[in-house]
């Protein structure tokens, strides 16, 4: 019994102080994959009835919309690379560098419950696809987080709502910088320390700065809605709501953000599939 | 008790303390999340006041590490928890079992409730922000399950 208590002291201070124990947690989570598989299992096969038994019609217009939609993101896309090229001509011709195209790989949610208090989500990819610490993920409208912990076959990230998090930040229509820091609740983030007199409106658009170099520059976090200039306090209250969808999403981007130099992850091993 | 009997009850050990942590991360919809009860905790202290010879405080142990490494809270926190806990009801366990079930709840809620105070230790001393006004439902909850789940398990533990 004492043993076993000073154990798990002894486990708690490792766990929290230094990282020795990824082996360790990796080896449990191996073990435990049997079981959150299992949970997953019922949204799973749901998904798959849901696909299998679509009826043609619906399929077709599924078809249909999805070709449209192509469409439209090719013509959009011709247009990026045209603004691409160009956008590097005229970099270089300030002499600043700048690396557009990132690897990405889809990872999918296991729809398993982690600890109600924190916000986290278990992603289906692992180390033996090339995940690391630290990796930024997006999925189709705005950034979600980062992977805190890799195992073999799965990932747990932190959403950017978590009350631990903070991500640096821009104002996409004047580049004013701050930090968007998560409130524990789902639907908000917080951007403490902005001066009253600061323009920044209701409606602005907040992308990632690319400071501290976790995430790539120029990705949408999220769009400010709450604004409170109170002339007796320091600092206006300002909020923002997410714009990716944290708790809807069963699909999520992993993205590479590549050697830029100033990353203190290693570089990902080649074995991931590349963005087509 | 026979050999075959014992192998009996060891499957159902194993098999509702795995169903046990299956249902601790059963997806929940976002208002019932924070009430969920300590699933892995009652059937374990089911077990040790039951067959405190077969399941002691080592299979708690384990138990609890496995549900650290499930729901991603520190490595050694339920481990901790539920460690202590198993320790109180096999210490305890002639007397518990002798009581009315609903009695026997409330000494289970003291437990569920310690094991809850040690998490809130826990995550204060990490910085852990957590919701107080909703803290202590699971452990409410989890005392009225328990007249219920001792009643199923008992049952099936009669029946094999």
């Amino acid at each position: 019994m004492a043993v076993l208590v000073i154990a798990s002291v002894v486990l708690m201070t490792l766990d929290h102080r230094q990282h020795h124990l990824e082996s360790f947690r990796s080896a449990l989570s191996v073990l435990i994959y049997p079981i959150q598989w299992l949970v997953d299992l019922p949204s799973n096969t749901t998904d798959w009835f849901q696909e299998s038994l679509a009826s043609r019609r619906s399929l077709q217009e599924e078809n249909d919309r999805l070709k449209t939609e192509q469409l439209l993101l090719k013509a959009e896309l011709q247009k990026y690379q045209s603004l691409q090229t160009e956008n590097q001509r005229l970099r270089k011709l300030l002499d600043s560098s700048f690396k557009v195209g990132e690897r990405v790989l889809i990872a999918e949610l296991l729809s398993v419950d982690l600890d109600p208090y924190r916000h986290e989500i278990l992603l289906n990819k692992g180390s033996r696809d090339g995940v690391y610490v630290g990796q930024p993920i997006v999925d189709a409208s705005g950034v979600m987080g980062q992977i805190t912990q890799v195992t073999p076959l799965t990932a747990t990230a932190m959403l950017i709502t978590d009350p631990s998090h903070a991500i640096p930040v821009q104002v996409d229509r004047n580049g004013l910088r701050s930090v968007a820091q998560g409130i524990g609740s789902i639907e908000w983030l917080s951007l403490p320390h902005i001066p009253n007199s600061a323009d920044i409106h209701e409606g602005d658009l907040l992308v990632t700065s690319g400071l501290g170099g976790r995430f790539p520059p120029g990705y949408p976090v999220a769009r400010v809605e709450r604004l409170q200039r109170d002339p007796g306090e320091a600092f206006a209250k300002i909020f923002a709501r997410p714009l990716a969808a944290l708790d809807r999403s069963r699909e999520v981007l992993l993205i590479w953000t590549g050697d830029s130099g100033q990353q203190t992850q290693p570089a990902a091993p080649p074995a991931a599939e590349p963005a087509p | 008790m026979s050999a075959l009997t014992e192998r009996h009850s060891g499957s159902l050990i194993l098999g509702t303390l795995l169903l046990a942590l299956v249902l601790s991360i059963v997806p929940l919809p976002d208002t019932l999340r924070y009430a969920r009860p300590d699933w892995a905790l009652l059937v374990l202290l089911y077990w040790n006041l039951h067959l405190p010879d077969r399941v002691g405080v080592g299979a708690a142990w384990l138990v609890g590490l496995l549900q650290d490494a499930l729901v991603g809270s520190l490595l050694g926190q339920h481990a901790l928890a539920y460690t202590l806990c198993a320790y109180i009801a096999v210490k305890l366990h002639q007397r518990l079992r002798l009581y009315p079930l609903w009695q026997q709840a409330i000494s289970i809620s003291v437990l569920l409730a310690l094991a809850q105070l040690l998490f809130l230790w826990i995550n204060g001393i990490l910085g852990r922000p957590v919701n107080i006004t909703l803290y202590w439902l699971p452990t409410l909850l989890g005392m009225l399950i328990w007249p219920l789940l001792a009643f199923v398990l008992r049952f099936l533990q009669r029946s094999t």
